[in-house]
Formats: structure tokens, C-alpha cells, sequence
């Protein structure tokens, strides 16, 4: 099991990623924004606030070279997973439907936030049971996910909602905190799975969560 | 050629800026304030000279980039002044 990790400037959740993937006993590589080739089982875009944040969230990340090979990856219909910006990356890049706004309160939030399992039909969350609550943190700015109507009635009618807050913290619509393309391959999530992987820190759900790719 | 690009979120999509600065004016007692809407205003020089090209180009430059058109639209203007 081989996992890329796309490396942008201002991405700072890469060695976190890293970390908790090779502890699972994955080959971890992270690979740098303007590396146009690399080949992986799963592409992981990780958190931070890739070139700035600048014009808009993940706005610039999607026309770095590295994304040439994320959207070959996603045309091979391999793996992808979006934590944080990774996940504005996606949404950005059209790999999954809606968009993000500020957060509603217009704070930068980092917590830890009870979040329910509401998909485990998917690698993703195989390891858990539909309904269970799980503990992650958040850490982000603009996480409040819009989408038209439609495009929300899809994603409930295809069960591609895969996780939502308990108790919304930023707007989201329809308390989302994760979703996943059709196919089921490409998942988008804000909250930190990589932050919790060890006791050490008190939580290892996210452990539980990546280890659905392996 | 000077164009002016202002970008704001479209109508229907609450915008939280816009309200934050909608009620600090309430609270300041301007109550005729009916609704604020935050705009992004992007300031663009081109080596060109023709309007309608220039606009046909940055309609596509907003597509590619510079707008997200899930939640955003954009007006375009010319402006000698800035």
C-alpha cells in the first residue's frame, strides 16, 4: 500500500499524515506541488492553507502541476481523501460538488467536535457503525459547506454524506463535516483524522478511520 | 485598459461577512441599513485596448479562476481613475 501525499506551500499537516499512515504499515511519499507524475494506491491532500489561502481557499491549489496527477488518480478511479484543504482542494477542483464559505461566526475554530457516522458503506468508514459518534478535532476558517439544493438532495439520495457535526460549529449546510464523490472513491472531510492516531494525544479514532484504506 | 472586477456571493447565499458588518451598523443605530453585502473587488491592468476583448477575456479568467461560480458572481467595469 503506497499513499502520496500532495505537498503545497503552506501545507502543514503532511508529517501528521505521514505519521499516522505508517504506523497502519503504509509506504508514505510526499510529494512536492510541482511534481506533475507519482503513482499511488491512495492520493492524500492534506491540511494547511496551501499557497496562502490567497483569492480564495485551495482557488490556487487546483492549477498546481501536482493536480494533474490527483485528476489522473481520480480518472483511474483510485483513491483520494481531502482533509481539511485538501477537502476545499477537491471541492475547488470539482472532484466533489458544493463549495465553502467563511464559517458562519466568521471565527477560525479549533476544537474538538462530536461528528456522527452517517455513511459506513465506503472504505472510508467500514470500520464503523452507522450512527456511532465520534470525537475529532477541527481547525479551520472557511469549513461551512454550501451546495444547491440539488446537489444536497443527491448526496442524501446516494448516501455520500459520510460524517456530520453533532453540534454545527460553523454553518454547514445540513450539519455536513464530510462527503464522498458517486463512485465512492474520493472522499472530502474538515475535520483532522491525522490528529487523532496516537493515545498519546488522547484519541485514536482517526487511526480507525485511515485504516479503512489499508 | 483598467477593469474592475467585484466579486460577491451570489443572491440566496447567505454571506456571513455581510452580516456581521450589517449588524455592527445596527448597533451604531443606522437602521436604515436594509442589508450589507461584502464584495471582493480585484483591480486588473491590461496591455489591450479593446473593451469587449478585454471583458470576453476576463469572463474568462473569472471562470478559471478568480470566481467560484457555486457561490459567486462577478460585475465587470472600466475605470480610468483607478
Amino acid at each position: 500500500m503506497k499513499v502520496a501525499i500532495i505537498r503545497f506551500p503552506g501545507t502543514n499537516c503532511e508529517f501528521d499524515t505521514e505519521y499516522a499512515f505508517n504506523k497502519l504499515g503504509a509506504k508514505t511519499e510526499i510529494i512536492w506541488h510541482e511534481q506533475k507524475e507519482f503513482k499511488a494506491d491512495l492520493v492524500v491532500l492534506p491540511g494547511g492553507f496551501s499557497y496562502g489561502d490567497y483569492l480564495r481557499c485551495a482557488a490556487i491549489a487546483k492549477l498546481a502541476p501536482a493536480m494533474q496527477g490527483v485528476f489522473e488518480h481520480a480518472k483511474k478511479g483510485g483513491y483520494i481523501l481531502g482533509i481539511c484543504n485538501g477537502f476545499q482542494i477537491l471541492l475547488e477542483s470539482g472532484l466533489l460538488k458544493g463549495a465553502m464559505k467563511h464559517n458562519e461566526k466568521l471565527s477560525f475554530i479549533s476544537k474538538n467536535q462530536d461528528l456522527k457516522v452517517v455513511s459506513n458503506q465506503n472504505v472510508f468508514l467500514r470500520n464503523f457503525q452507522k450512527g456511532d459518534i465520534v470525537n475529532l478535532p477541527i481547525a479551520h476558517g472557511e469549513g461551512n459547506y454550501y451546495a444547491k439544493e440539488n446537489i444536497l438532495k443527491e448526496l442524501e439520495d446516494k448516501d455520500l454524506i459520510t460524517l456530520k457535526y453533532q453540534q454545527n460549529p460553523n454553518g454547514s449546510l445540513c450539519d455536513i463535516a464530510g462527503i464522498c464523490d458517486e463512485n465512492k472513491k474520493i472522499f472530502g472531510l474538515m475535520p483532522h483524522p491525522e490528529r487523532a492516531c496516537d493515545s498519546v494525544l488522547g484519541n485514536e479514532v482517526g487511526l480507525k478511520m485511515l485504516e479503512g484504506f489499508m | 485598459m483598467k477593469i474592475v472586477i467585484n466579486i460577491f456571493l451570489k443572491n440566496g447565499v447567505l454571506d456571513p461577512q455581510g452580516k456581521a458588518i450589517e449588524k455592527a451598523l445596527h448597533s451604531l443605530n443606522f437602521n436604515e441599513v436594509k442589508e450589507v453585502r461584502m464584495a471582493k473587488q480585484l483591480i486588473l491592468d491590461l496591455d489591450e485596448k479593446d473593451e469587449i476583448r478585454a471583458k470576453e477575456r476576463i469572463a474568462k479568467m473569472c471562470e478559471e479562476l478568480l470566481v467560484n461560480n457555486v457561490i459567486e458572481d462577478y460585475e465587470l467595469s472600466t475605470s480610468e481613475k483607478l
